[in-house]
């Protein structure tokens, strides 16, 4: 293969490890969307959240530590070493679950039978909250993440391309970064074993079944509760392995919760309401705004990944308001 | 002290009785001081001109109405204010005039969350699949397949029921109350808009189902020939109130009754 091609095809692989990305933060949407109809704009902050308080178990730190030592004058920072990684994450997934639980208890609850516009700024106001909060507890300094996910370029992988150049073309190989190898693999195991879930399971049958018609969900038995706080956890956990994959790639930062911003491109192209949708529409926003970078870019000045994701969702409601899988909604005049 | 019937069925003890139930919806009332009971093992209608609250009463019992006044009595015991979650794990279960189904789902999956109710084991086990909630799927799986040869629906146990034609809607959605196991079965106008070769195979469906799994039946229709063939005992209501009580022949030659549909020439 000429070096041409495979620098083209070097690009379509880093856009599909980057599409990866964008698919797992839009699953969080779709998941709250298509069980309340409620667009979760806090989505973002989650991911953030939930990095936060993950770093914060692994290294010990004493939440409220500035409040406290603001009050009672002291100079609390750790209570220890910190936790093993895995424990760090399975208490991360305990505080998840209790966060899904108080936004039913607290805000959720209260706003049942209301406009989708009004839900939608409520989760505005939670995600600004959960901001607030996060920094409060954790503190607002950049954290660094490592959850002892591999990082840097594959060698294996760079020698192994190097072959397929033609001879004496001097074809240094493709730069892939094994971080996000194993964010993608991890994120496709999570799609995988939500969608055996959901299909198989009693609860997941509730989760489609409430999806599906709130009313009918009610008659058979199913509290739509039960099934919001089990749905926010989900989200929950899905926000933590997004914030952990982009934690660990950047630092755990404020920026992290604008990545709920690419998501939106991602969801509308594939549809608010289908997962299979999220997951091709990120592939297909990580491979378009790559290529587009490296065979146009250059023409515009570059920095075209900012933008590119974003006009080809504007072309896509023009012509596919529904998204690719979304539910076509046909009514009668 | 059980009755029987002409054709050999038993009739039990009240089973459901609502208790002077007003319904008002701001200053509308819905319903005013209605009663009646219901007995285990019988088939009751509760008939009516449109908008005489047939509908509501039947919201009431299920728990998506809350009546200002008046209780409700469900198997000897008064119920609180309920949602209606919690009527369907008492063993109430419910169709819709105009069908709730899950639409993107299979037959099979609109059936098997029917059973929801009847499912008991928790949310780790499902996760992990294997021991306790793979055996109770595939137990629940067993009766949900009964009631699909029960109402001959193979041909479309993975059809999503979206795209079944109306007719066959609701008898997926007959299909999904029946696997409930429920006590109380509620049909709110089981047989509209269907062609009179349906209708004919809702009746017998209904007829079935109380005859071979014993279930008290209460059901609304507005078309008073259907319900005179099928019940045992019949509630009139008209504009919230109730006009009468009693065995379809009692109905049909009550005055009031003969007024409110027919009309009585001036």
């Amino acid at each position: 293969m000429s070096p041409e091609l495979l620098n083209v095809l070097e690009v379509i692989i880093n856009g599909l490890l980057a599409g990866v990305m964008y698919s797992l933060v839009a699953l969080g949407f779709v998941l709250i969307y298509k069980a309340s109809g409620i667009f979760n704009y806090a989505q973002g902050v989650m991911a953030l959240f939930a990095a936060l308080t993950l770093v914060g178990f692994q290294t010990g730190q004493i939440p409220f530590a500035h409040v406290i030592n603001t009050i009672f004058g002291t100079h609390l920072e750790t209570w220890g070493p910190g936790l093993p990684t895995f424990f760090a994450i399975l208490l991360t997934m305990g505080v998840m679950v209790l966060f899904a639980y108080l936004v039913e208890r607290i805000v959720l609850r209260h706003m049942v039978n209301q406009a989708p516009i009004i839900l939608f700024m409520t989760t505005i106001g939670l995600a600004y909250f959960m901001e607030g909060f996060g920094d409060l507890m954790w503190g607002a300094d950049i954290k660094t993440m490592d959850v002892g996910l591999p990082s840097g370029a594959s060698t294996w992988f760079e020698t192994m391309t190097a072959g397929w150049a033609t001879e004496g073309s001097n074809y240094p190989g493709m730069y892939v970064d094994m971080l996000d190898v194993a964010a993608a693999g991890i994120a496709i195991l999570l799609v995988v074993v939500l969608t055996l879930f959901s299909q198989y399971t009693k609860t997941g049958r509730a989760l489609r079944a409430v999806a599906d018609d709130h009313q009918a969900a009610l008659t058979v038995g199913i509290s739509l509760r039960t099934i919001w706080v089990i749905v926010w956890s989900i989200a929950g956990f899905v926000a933590l392995v997004a914030g952990i994959m982009w934690g660990a790639k950047s630092g755990v930062q404020f920026s992290l919760s604008l990545i709920a911003l690419k998501a939106l491109p991602v969801l509308i192209l594939g549809g608010f309401t289908s997962i299979p949708g999220a997951i091709v529409g990120g592939l297909i926003i990580g491979v378009g705004e790559k290529l587009f970078e490296y065979s146009i870019g250059g023409m515009l000045g570059g920095a075209t990944e900012n933008w590119f994701a974003y006009v080809l969702a504007l072309f896509f409601l023009m012509f596919r308001p529904q998204g690719l899988f979304g539910e076509r909604i046909i009514e009668r005049v | 002290m059980a009755e029987l019937t002409q054709d050999g069925r038993k009739i039990g003890d009240i089973l459901l009785e609502v208790k002077n139930i007003t319904l008002a919806f701001g200053g509308v009332k819905a319903l005013t001081n209605i009663s009646f009971d219901i007995k285990e093992g019988e088939i009751r209608a509760i008939i009516g001109p449109n908008g005489a609250g047939k509908s509501s009463m039947l919201n009431v019992i299920s728990g998506f109405y809350h009546p200002q006044q008046g209780e409700v009595w469900f198997r000897g015991q008064k119920r609180g204010p309920m949602r209606p979650y919690e009527v369907a794990r008492q063993g109430i279960a419910r169709t819709f005039q105009n069908i709730a189904l899950f639409k993107g789902m299979s037959t099979l999956d609109n059936l098997m969350t029917g059973r929801i109710t009847q499912m008991h084991t928790n949310i780790l086990w499902q996760a992990l699949w294997k021991g306790p909630a793979e055996r109770e799927e595939i137990a629940h799986r067993e009766k949900v397949e009964r009631i699909i040869d029960f109402l001959g629906i193979q041909a479309i146990r993975k059809t999503p029921v979206g795209r079944l034609p109306y007719g066959l809607q609701k008898r997926v959605e007959l299909g999904r109350a029946l696997a409930a196991e429920a006590k109380l079965l509620l049909l709110d106008e089981p047989m509209a808009g269907m062609n009179l070769e349906e209708k004919e195979d809702m009746c017998r469906f209904i007829l079935d189902v109380n005859e071979e799994f014993g279930t008290t039946i209460a059901l609304i229709e507005h078309d008073m020939g259907v319900v005179m063939d099928l019940s045992d005992r019949v509630v009139v209501l008209d504009y919230g109130k109730k006009l009468a009580d009693g065995t379809p022949n009692e109905v049909r030659n009550d005055p009031a009754v003969i007024e409110a549909y027919l009309g009585v020439g001036h």
